[in-house]
């Protein structure tokens, strides 16, 4: 009688990943592998001026010395870095005008990922900067952002038009020796994202992008790069879907934010990158190096809902370098089948008066590992500072793990710390009183879960948080049959 | 032997005497020191404690006598175990006449029953060092359905200038026993010496074991202690530890729990003033279902001290219906203090409640003024909060006259009522 | 409507509770269950709604033709059967309305219909929150999260208007009300019954009964109904308490 936990479980299994698909596009590839040689091929590429390749070249002679790292609890293959194709360019590259001059098939492509462009235009209002692959290839919206002096382009547009905004921000919060793979990144990136909110600005629209892996094979590498002058506000938001592969992918991404005096950065991200299959074979590996660094008064915000990947190691950060400046972080993740997350935020309170908030909601199905790791901060000089935490962890089957590793170090006897966690079982009793009502156990659990999440999918754009749900939904629901 | 000279771990112990009668325990921890390092603050487990102040120094072995009667705690009616830098003196020691209660060097642990009890725990390398050179130390015994009547009052004293101390205990209490024991670890001019403890033992099915640790050494010694107990099933864990002492302590305990319908329980207290580094690390291992365990620790540092807390649940997988509660809770009374703290959870299973909470602050404002309006000074409305707030760990030892002992340290220490 | 025969149920791997419960309930009628406590009158409603945990020994329930028994918890919501709650649920998180909205649209499916739009969804959730006099605002808080005691039985009344059940199982509904919010539900049940539906009351005391009038009243002891008669047992039972009956049964 009833559903048991057998049966999710089984279900869970079933449930294939539903954005699997492979668009047909020629690519520019480089060999595979990297040296100095490829480095310069990439720089070469992208018409790049002096200082960036140099800055790359640097950031390889840094990783060449950086060991890759060991984590306890998680495991994989690691990647061979000399079989990674580190630039491969979609074949036709020219910038559209207009909507319609988009190819047909990118627009197919793109429906697939449930993305509607014109939707999106007309309803939201929302700009997209959509990345295939390594080159950005549709832009809208620019005219209105401009007239604002909002500059929202690709990475490599914005080194070519704003070489010395680049300059400037590129690897002052994440330095290009910051970690292994942020290293790697530095010195191999592509493409990505790149966005000024000028003094006093409020940005009127979402930003948002959507990265797609695409090419078999081709490691991706984006830089995003988000600066907010005195004054300004932005909400960003960044959507990802890979196509199904057999073999794993890396995507080692580098995300850097300045918020400076009386700025807000708010950055969502919904990641659906495929996370294998139900035996845990293929999938992305996710090694995201995300930063921001907060003035004084400023805030940064950040919101993620992840439920792709094969691995996931990521803590986007705060510095809460000036005075009075607030970090936040709010997190939904959920893994299935062999996935495993490791995931988390760090919140380094260097000014007065800093303050930051952590939700962390992680849901554990299948046979996956889903970790919270956190490092809450409290330097000598943070007077007064405020940090609250609160993880909790859902356990949906018994063969999954859910851990907490909170890092709490504090040097100022001003600061004020609460963290809380809670590990449990999804509650039989609120299962039982949806069926009651008639809601199936399917839709019963994706509610239940959904209202789990509540607190960290309320802080996402309206737009996005449908999409949220709806991920979590196919995460966690099988397909009936 | 230019091996020595190499290897940091083996000059630290070089002079160190070792018994001469050998067994498995010390010939197996002897041997694993020679692969072993002194961890660094990149190994996770030592990350927040350094242990280069204890290992760039030398220690000696000192087998001295001293005048026992500080220690005794009053009205405690216990029997009295004394150890000396370490060593067992039995000359010392009064013990009362109890058949529950067999108390034989630790040497006598059965090395098959001890081998398969410990296999596959991990050693650091202060417990094997500990267990290749210790001179000295009990294995206490409580029989099968057994209680025993009065409290076992362990009573370590350090004495001397840069000594080493290497006591080693194993306490075993067999099917349906019961005891209470009570470890003091106390020094007397001592100088820069080292306590280097290691506590073990087992509580076999539907026995109790109570134990309270009390360490109030002098704020220039250092204390490192082992402890690892593991239970069977029914049984009931509980640990107190109260923590006043040493320029360096570092309390790791271990509790394995192997069976059924167990409970466990650890408190702590640390207080720090001064320069001194308070680490507890502690773990549960929950492999097997239907175990509740709660553990509540509070710090109060003060001057320039550092707190340090790292406890740890794992609930492995198949082990169901796990209730784990864990608190943290740290007040910093000066600007120049510290504290990291490190709750974790590791849950393989799914039907289990498991919390942690962990707090950070300084004293509650708005109580502090609400006590001054009432005409209490500053300094006493202070007190008063401090005692409140770690009078609940305080509360947890139900041996009066141990608690008025320990009531009584904190007001010659602190001047903290309770 | 229901047929409840010879019905055997235990506890899991435990001690049986329901010791050959027989019963039939015709649309239109209210039935009240009263006994004491352990007598097995939750674990009837339990048993009814298809809760986990217990173990169908013997017996057979029969739900406008279909074997009840077989089919599962949503399944036995779907064909119009609604359980009170003693104890209410709180789901953080979910808002009473898209908790009601999921409920009713597969309800509606299952029988065929359409699901209802924004703008009928929303005047129902109107009309049945002023049937229990619960604030509109209740409506969009989390399901029973939060909610009183009150609140929560008022929202249970609430759900049963939203659903409009063929036979609904009102357990301890009156526990922990107060005497104006057991008006209110009793007034709520009341404007709900028609010749269509059925009523089952699971109470150990008689005073709902004042506000519900039942057709007929079963006394349950000891996993088994003992007595059955007119309202006026009810009444009997405040009176003498339930020791009566044993006495009673012991003459005979």
């Amino acid at each position: 009688m009833g559903y048991t936990e057998d049966e999710l479980a089984k279900d869970l299994e079933s449930q294939e990943y539903k954005f699997g698909f492979t668009s047909d596009f020629k690519a520019d590839r480089a060999p595979d592998g990297i040296n100095e040689d490829i480095i310069r091929f990439i720089s070469a590429k992208k018409e790049e001026p002096e200082w960036l390749l140099e800055k790359r070249l640097q950031a390889y002679k840094a990783w060449m010395q950086m060991k890759e790292p060991e984590w306890a609890h998680v495991h994989y293959e690691k990647p061979s870095f000399q079989d990674i194709c580190y630039y491969a360019a979609p074949e036709q590259t020219k910038k559209y005008e207009s909507w319609d001059d988009v190819d047909p098939e990118m627009k197919e492509t793109m429906s697939k990922l449930g993305i509607s462009m014109e939707e999106q235009k007309k309803l939201t209002g929302t700009a997209v900067d959509f990345v295939m692959d390594s080159v950005s290839v549709a832009t809208s919206f620019k005219k209105k952002l401009n007239e604002l002096g909002i500059i929202f382009c690709s990475f490599s547009e914005a080194v070519q038009e704003y070489p010395e905004l680049v300059k400037k921000h590129m690897g002052t919060v994440v330095p290009h020796q910051d970690n292994f793979y942020a290293a790697l990144n530095s010195a191999v990136f592509t493409d990505g994202s790149f966005c000024y909110i000028p003094e006093g600005v409020t940005c009127p629209m979402e930003l948002s992008t959507y990265f797609r892996i695409n090419e078999s094979g081709t490691g991706q590498f984006e830089r995003t790069l988000v600066v907010a002058e005195k004054g300004a506000y932005v909400s960003y938001l960044e959507g990802c879907t890979a196509p199904m592969r057999d073999e794993n992918q890396l995507h080692a991404a580098v995300v850097e934010l300045v918020a400076k005096e009386d700025a807000e950065i708010k950055y969502s991200t919904v990641q659906n990158w495929y996370p294998g299959d139900k035996d845990g074979k293929g999938g992305v590996f996710n090694f995201v190096t995300k930063r921001g660094l907060c003035e004084k008064n400023a805030k940064i915000s950040w919101t993620q809902v992840e439920t792709g990947s094969a691995v996931t190691w990521k803590y986007p950060s705060c510095i809460l370098k000036g005075d009075n400046s607030t970090g936040e972080f709010y997190s939904v993740a959920v893994t299935n089948n062999y996935q495993q997350a490791d995931t988390g935020t760090k919140m380094v309170h260097l000014g007065k008066n800093t303050k930051s908030t952590i939700i962390s909601k992680g849901i554990s199905a299948g046979q996956s590992e889903n970790s919270y790791r956190g490092l809450v901060q409290i330097h000598p000089k943070a007077e007064n500072a405020r940090n609250f935490s609160q993880c909790d962890s859902l356990l949906m089957t018994d063969r999954s793990g859910a851990h907490t590793f909170p890092y709490i170090e504090c040097k100022n006897n001003s600061a004020k710390i609460e963290h809380e966690a809670t590990t449990s079982k999804i509650g039989e009793d609120q299962i039982f009183y949806c069926k009651q009502r008639g809601i199936d156990e399917e839709k019963a659990i994706g509610l239940i879960v959904n209202g789990y999440c509540k607190e960290v999918l309320n802080k996402l754009p309206m737009e996005f948080a449908v999409e949220a749900q709806k991920l979590l939904e196919i995460s966690l629901e099988n397909s009936v049959g | 032997m230019e091996v020595a000279a190499e290897n940091k771990v083996l000059s630290f112990v070089n002079g160190w005497e070792r018994p001469t009668e050998e067994n498995a325990v010390r010939k197996e921890a002897l041997q694993a020191l020679n692969a072993m390092e002194f961890p660094t603050t990149r190994v996770e487990d030592w990350k927040y404690t350094r242990v280069g102040k204890i290992t760039k120094r030398s220690f000696k072995q000192l087998n001295t006598t001293i005048d026992t009667s500080p220690y005794i705690i009053e009205d405690l009616d216990a029997h009295q175990l004394v150890f000396v830098n370490g060593y067992y003196r039995e000359d010392l020691s009064a013990i009362k006449k109890d058949d529950a209660l067999t108390i034989q060097p630790v040497d006598r642990v059965d090395d098959a029953y001890y081998g398969q009890l410990v296999e596959d725990i991990d050693e650091n390398v202060f417990s094997l060092m500990n267990k290749a050179y210790s001179n000295g130390g009990v294995y206490l015994h409580v029989a099968k359905q057994m209680k025993v009547e009065h409290p076992i009052h362990m009573i370590h004293v350090l004495t001397g200038d840069e000594v080493v101390a290497n006591p080693r205990h194993f306490i075993r209490v067999e099917q349906g026993g019961k005891a209470e024991v009570v470890t003091t670890f106390q020094s007397e001019k001592a100088e820069e010496s080292f306590s280097n403890v290691v506590m073990e033992g087992h509580v076999e099915a539907n026995a109790h074991l109570r134990i309270h640790k009390v360490q109030t050494e002098a704020k220039n010694c250092f204390h490192i202690a082992n402890e690892l107990f593991v239970q069977d099933e029914g049984s009931q864990f509980l640990i107190n530890t109260i923590t006043t002492g040493s320029r360096l302590t570092r309390n790791g305990l271990n509790v394995i729990v192997e069976g059924e319908n167990c409970h466990t329980e650890m408190n702590g207290a640390y207080l720090g003033t001064d320069r001194q580094h308070l680490d507890n690390h502690t773990l549960i291992d929950q492999l097997y279902s239907n175990c509740t365990s709660s553990e509540t620790y509070k710090g109060v540092m003060d001057d320039k001290s550092v707190g340090v807390f790292n406890g740890k649940v794992i609930v492995r997988q198949d082990s169901q219906n796990i209730e784990a509660y864990q608190s943290n809770g740290n007040i910093l009374l000066s600007k120049e203090a510290t504290v990291n703290s490190k709750p974790e959870l590791e849950i393989y299973a799914d039907d289990v409640r498991c919390s942690h909470g962990s707090t950070t602050g300084q004293l509650d404002e708005e109580a502090l003024f609400y006590l001054r309006t009432r005409g209490i000074s500053e300094k006493n409305a202070k007190n008063l909060l401090v005692a409140a707030f770690i009078g609940d760990v305080l509360e947890k030892i139900d041996i009066e006259p141990l608690r008025k002992s320990v009531d009584q340290h904190f007001l010659e220490e602190f001047g903290w009522e309770f | 409507m229901l047929t409840i025969k010879n019905l055997h149920a235990s506890v899991e791997e435990g001690a049986e509770i329901l010791k050959g419960l027989n019963m039939e309930v015709n649309a239109g009628e209210v039935h009240a269950i009263m006994g004491p406590n352990g007598a097995g009158k939750s674990t009837l409603a339990a048993v009814l709604a298809g809760k986990e945990g217990y173990d169908i020994t013997q017996g057979e329930v029969s739900f406008d033709g279909k074997d009840l028994l077989e089919l599962e918890t949503e399944d036995r919501a779907k064909e119009g059967m609604f359980l009170a709650f003693q104890y209410p649920v709180e789901i953080p998180g979910v808002s009473n309305i898209n908790f009601l909205k999921t409920a009713l649209n597969e309800i509606r499916e299952y029988r065929g219909e359409e699901a209802l739009n924004a703008k009928d969804f929303m005047a129902r959730v109107r009309k049945s929150s002023e049937i229990v006099n619960l604030d509109p605002k209740l409506a969009s808080r989390s399901v029973n999260a939060g909610f009183s005691g009150g609140e929560k039985k008022r929202n249970e009344i609430f759900q049963m208007a939203m659903l409009e059940p063929k036979l609904s199982i009102l357990d301890e509904t009156d526990s922990g009300l107060d005497i104006d919010a057991l008006k209110v539900v009793s007034d709520g049940v009341n404007k709900l019954r028609s010749k269509d539906n059925a009523v089952i009351i699971i109470t150990h005391y008689q005073r709902l009964l004042d506000y519900i009038t039942p057709d007929y009243v079963h006394v349950l002891a000891d996993g088994k109904i003992v007595k059955t008669g007119p309202k006026e047992l009810a009444l009997e039972l405040e009176e003498k308490g339930y020791d009566w009956l044993n006495e009673e049964k012991e003459t005979v």
